[in-house]
């Protein structure tokens, strides 16, 4: 059984400015559990987007080569007719249809153009069965939990004869039971003769499950390894996966650390979407004034959700949890509360939430702090536009004029009027959720100075961010996130970024 | 691309660029109906515009509010004919006094469009249904009170349509035409130099974005359908003086003509971009299509409506335009 199923060799994907995977190499041997790991933005899942077609062939460099037949895919439809099948993690099923009419979409069970309910239902049960699901093949999707969504999933790529299955962090989103469970069907799966790709962050998943991994780093591939033949421990693949080249250059920064500004105790938050998960687990935080604190964790840890229900209880249900301002405890209800304690909050998606696209410059710097612009609810404009021109100059926000609309500017100065209206409210702690996201390297040491000048006038600054040399080379503390729980807390001089790795890949006990 | 050159000499900010073009749109017509006409390139004219489309351009007034949101308001038609309805039955029936009938009716309207802002936000629903359950529910009160129309004969009501104020060179606009101004230069004002003005504009360009810089969303939202509420009655006031009654039928369809002001008028439907300026422009120019119709005299009514729709695409497909280019 050593023959492979699929050979990627020599895949190179190239985004505008962006080398996403350069010369990638990939052997799943036929039947086994082949592991894919590699960091946040290390090019896992455009890898497997080019394997599934939906960056169709012309698109990339390189050669893919499955059961032995070259593959030029145009789209998905190439790709599963082919017998490739792509589970993503955000679930692509339709939640009003039922899970039988989910498992047969675009795929349905008709005679003459007209669908055999009979036939879908019966054969949608044999499927479920075949996954271990537990239900009428006619209950709709809204009303099962993720983790028998995942089986649906699953069920639909069976129901097209797959043969080779991807998964893209399939447990993400599952607590342990219906993980257990998972696991358990790809092995079942695996037995049936059915070869899976899966990308996973939890490491302990990928060491009890995977016949061989793949690391890849920066966009290339770094080693496979066969896990019984190199006896592959956690250590093994951390080491693999980190080591990301030290290319960013960071202006030099002396601390002067003041008293506490903010703590966060025992924070706790539901998700909205899937009753009963928490997605923020127990965490306490201590941001103190004049230090910048970095907060590392891989994707799914809960880093965002932790900061947006901080702010203002923007994101999350059931919040539990004491915020204390300068030692005394607040009540933060909402965003205008956590802006009046002086709390800023700088979003890791700037277009849809940190900016008003279609509006300029001047308004989005004023947006946030308006009441300090304006008497009895009238705007002074004149001071509005004195103190945009005032951040146009100090930020070296790289603009025609105030008047420019923000939609048209390049990140990095996208992200200077973030910063700026942010600046204005006068807040004593800035989260700032991966500031450097989509920023050329230019500017992102402008990014540094500024978040270090804000340091200095003795803010407290808690970065977020993907890119462990960034926290290295910025923060002067780091706490790691893994599973909504804060599993560590280092002070710059002893984090390295395998240690990092380590606490942020650990697993629940 | 921030700007468009004009003859490589004047730039003019892309936000300004649709009011521009309905600007131009405007002379245009004026200055063929003025060349194909006898009599039509007076000042009078234009006046007259002013004073046949008064309440539609108040009614437009409230509407660009709820459009710059990113809403839309179908209830305003109905508001309108229910004022009317409200007004002459209550100065005809009891014999009240219009200082006492008119506060009323704007307090109804406003009331009526603070309900609807609250279920649009407090439920989230969309503004389209709400807007249309309170179109159906205006639309029938107006025939609880009576299925024919009803004259007003309020003396005092009766003067005051009828004043004609004097201007120079033997021009004249009606009170209502005052009115009208009054309420265009406060709302341009509200939404210009004030932090509720801001946040109309803020929703309408990024809701979420809105929401994550502190501003008050829900409250914005509230507001704007209950200014589009009071200035339907105050629209349903002056279609009174210029209809002198009261009728279920009034204002059939007025909803549109506002929507379609607005969005000729350079708003994008999607909110957080637009001028009352160019509503005010977007009234006119459907006005000057009535006139111009009327001054031709051959061609039957029906045509403003296909001169109206005409011009609809191609100012949806300028906003088109409009929007892929600053999202790029």
């Amino acid at each position: 059984m050593t023959e492979h199923i699929l050979r990627m060799s020599g895949i190179t994907k190239t985004f505008p400015g962006v080398k996403a995977l350069q010369d990638v190499n990939l052997s799943v041997r036929r039947g086994e559990i082949h592991a894919i790991c590699g960091e946040n933005g290390a090019g896992k899942s455009t890898l497997m987007k080019v394997l599934s077609g939906v960056y169709p062939h012309g698109d990339y460099e390189g050669e893919i080569l499955f059961e032995g037949k070259r593959c030029e895919f145009g789209g998905i439809r190439d790709s599963e007719h082919a017998g490739i099948v792509i589970i993503h993690q955000e679930l692509a099923l339709s939640p009003q249809l039922s899970i039988a009419e989910n498992i047969f979409l675009g795929n349905e069970r008709a005679r003459r153009g007209v669908i055999d309910w009979n036939r879908t239902n019966y054969e949608a049960a044999a499927l479920m069965k075949r996954v271990g699901l537990q239900e009428n093949p006619t209950t709709t999707i809204a009303d099962i939990g993720v983790g028998k969504q995942q089986l649906v999933e699953i069920a639909k790529a069976l129901s097209k004869e797959v043969r080779l299955l991807i998964l893209d962090e399939p447990t993400a989103a599952l607590n342990d039971d219906d993980s257990a469970h998972l696991l358990d069907l790809l092995r079942g799966l695996r037995d049936e003769g059915i070869t899976c790709v899966i990308i996973s962050h939890k490491l302990n998943e990928v060491i009890a499950i995977a016949d061989s991994v793949t690391i890849i780093r920066d966009g290339r591939t770094i080693e496979t390894l066969d896990m019984a033949g190199d006896h592959v421990t956690e250590d093994r693949i951390i080491s693999g996966m980190v080591g990301r080249a030290l290319d960013n250059r960071f202006p030099p920064h002396e601390p002067t650390i003041g008293d506490e500004a903010l703590r966060i105790e025992d924070w706790t938050v539901y998700s909205p979407s899937q009753p009963g998960r928490k997605v923020v687990d127990n965490a306490s935080l201590t941001l103190r004034r004049g230090e910048i604190v970095g907060l590392a964790g891989l994707m799914g840890a809960g880093r965002t959700e932790l900061a947006m229900s901080v702010f203002g209880r923007a994101w999350g249900v059931h919040i539990s949890g004491k915020l204390f301002k300068d030692g005394k405890p607040i009540d933060v209800r909402n965003v205008q509360d956590a802006i009046r304690h002086g709390i800023a909050y700088a979003t890791e998606d700037r277009k849809r939430y940190g900016l008003n696209l279609i509006e300029d410059i001047k308004r989005n710097i004023s947006a946030a702090g308006l009441t300090g612009l304006s008497k009895r609810g009238w705007v002074n404009e004149n001071e509005e536009y004195r103190v945009a021109e005032q951040f146009h100059k100090s930020m070296n926000i790289k603009a025609p004029g105030v008047d420019s609309v923000v939609g048209k500017l390049s990140g990095g100065n996208q992200q200077k009027v973030v910063l700026s209206k942010w600046i204005l409210t006068e807040p004593d702690v800035l989260i700032l959720d991966e500031p450097t996201r989509g920023i050329d390297v230019g500017a992102k040491y402008e990014i540094y100075t500024i978040i270090n000048r804000l340091a200095d006038q003795g803010k407290a600054v808690l970065v977020i961010s993907s890119e462990l040399p960034e926290l290295l080379g910025l923060c002067d503390r780091i706490y790691t996130l893994s599973e909504g729980r804060i599993t560590g807390e280092v002070p710059r001089q002893e984090a390295t970024q395998e240690s990092l790795m380590h606490l942020m890949t650990k697993g629940q006990e | 691309m921030s700007t468009l050159t004009l003859g490589g000499r004047t730039a003019v900010p892309a936000k300004y660029l649709p009011v521009l073009v309905t600007g131009c749109l405007f002379v245009a017509m004026f200055a063929v109906g003025g060349f194909r006409y006898e009599g039509f390139a007076s000042g009078q004219v234009i006046l007259n515009v002013f004073i046949d489309n008064a309440f539609l351009l108040v009614v437009a007034v409230g509407m660009t509010f709820v459009i710059l949101t990113g809403g839309i308001d179908l209830s305003v038609g109905s508001v309108v004919a229910l004022s009317t309805m409200i007004s002459a039955s209550l100065m005809e029936g009891p014999g009240w006094p219009p200082y006492l009938v008119i506060p009323l009716v704007l307090a109804i309207g406003s009331g009526l469009g603070l309900v609807m802002g609250y279920i649009v936000h407090a439920f989230d629903i969309q503004p389209f249904i709400v807007t249309l359950a309170g179109m159906f529910l205006a639309r029938g009160l107006c025939y609880t009170i009576g299925t024919d129309s009803i004259p007003i004969r309020d003396p005092t009501f009766t003067a005051f349509a009828q004043t004609r104020i004097d201007l120079f060179a033997d021009l004249w606009i009606s009170p209502s035409v005052v009115i009208a101004v009054v309420v265009v230069v406060v709302a341009a004002y509200v939404l210009h130099y004030t932090r509720f003005g801001r946040s109309v504009y803020a929703a309408g360009g990024s809701e979420q974005s809105a929401l994550l810089m502190g501003l008050p969303v829900g409250r914005t939202k509230i507001t704007v359908y209950t200014v589009s509420g009071f200035c339907s009655a105050l629209g349903g006031v002056l279609l009174s003086f210029y209809m002198l009654s009261g009728y279920g039928l009034h204002a059939a369809g007025m909803e549109l003509d506002a929507i379609a002001a607005v969005v000729i008028g350079g708003t994008l439907l999607t909110g957080g971009s637009g001028f009352l300026f160019g509503t005010v422009l977007g009234v006119l120019v459907l006005g000057l299509i009535q006139t111009i119709i009327i001054f031709e005299g051959t061609l039957l009514s029906w045509w403003t409506k296909i001169f109206i729709g005409m011009l609809l695409f191609v100012f949806i497909l300028l906003q088109r335009l409009f929007s892929a280019r600053s999202r790029r």
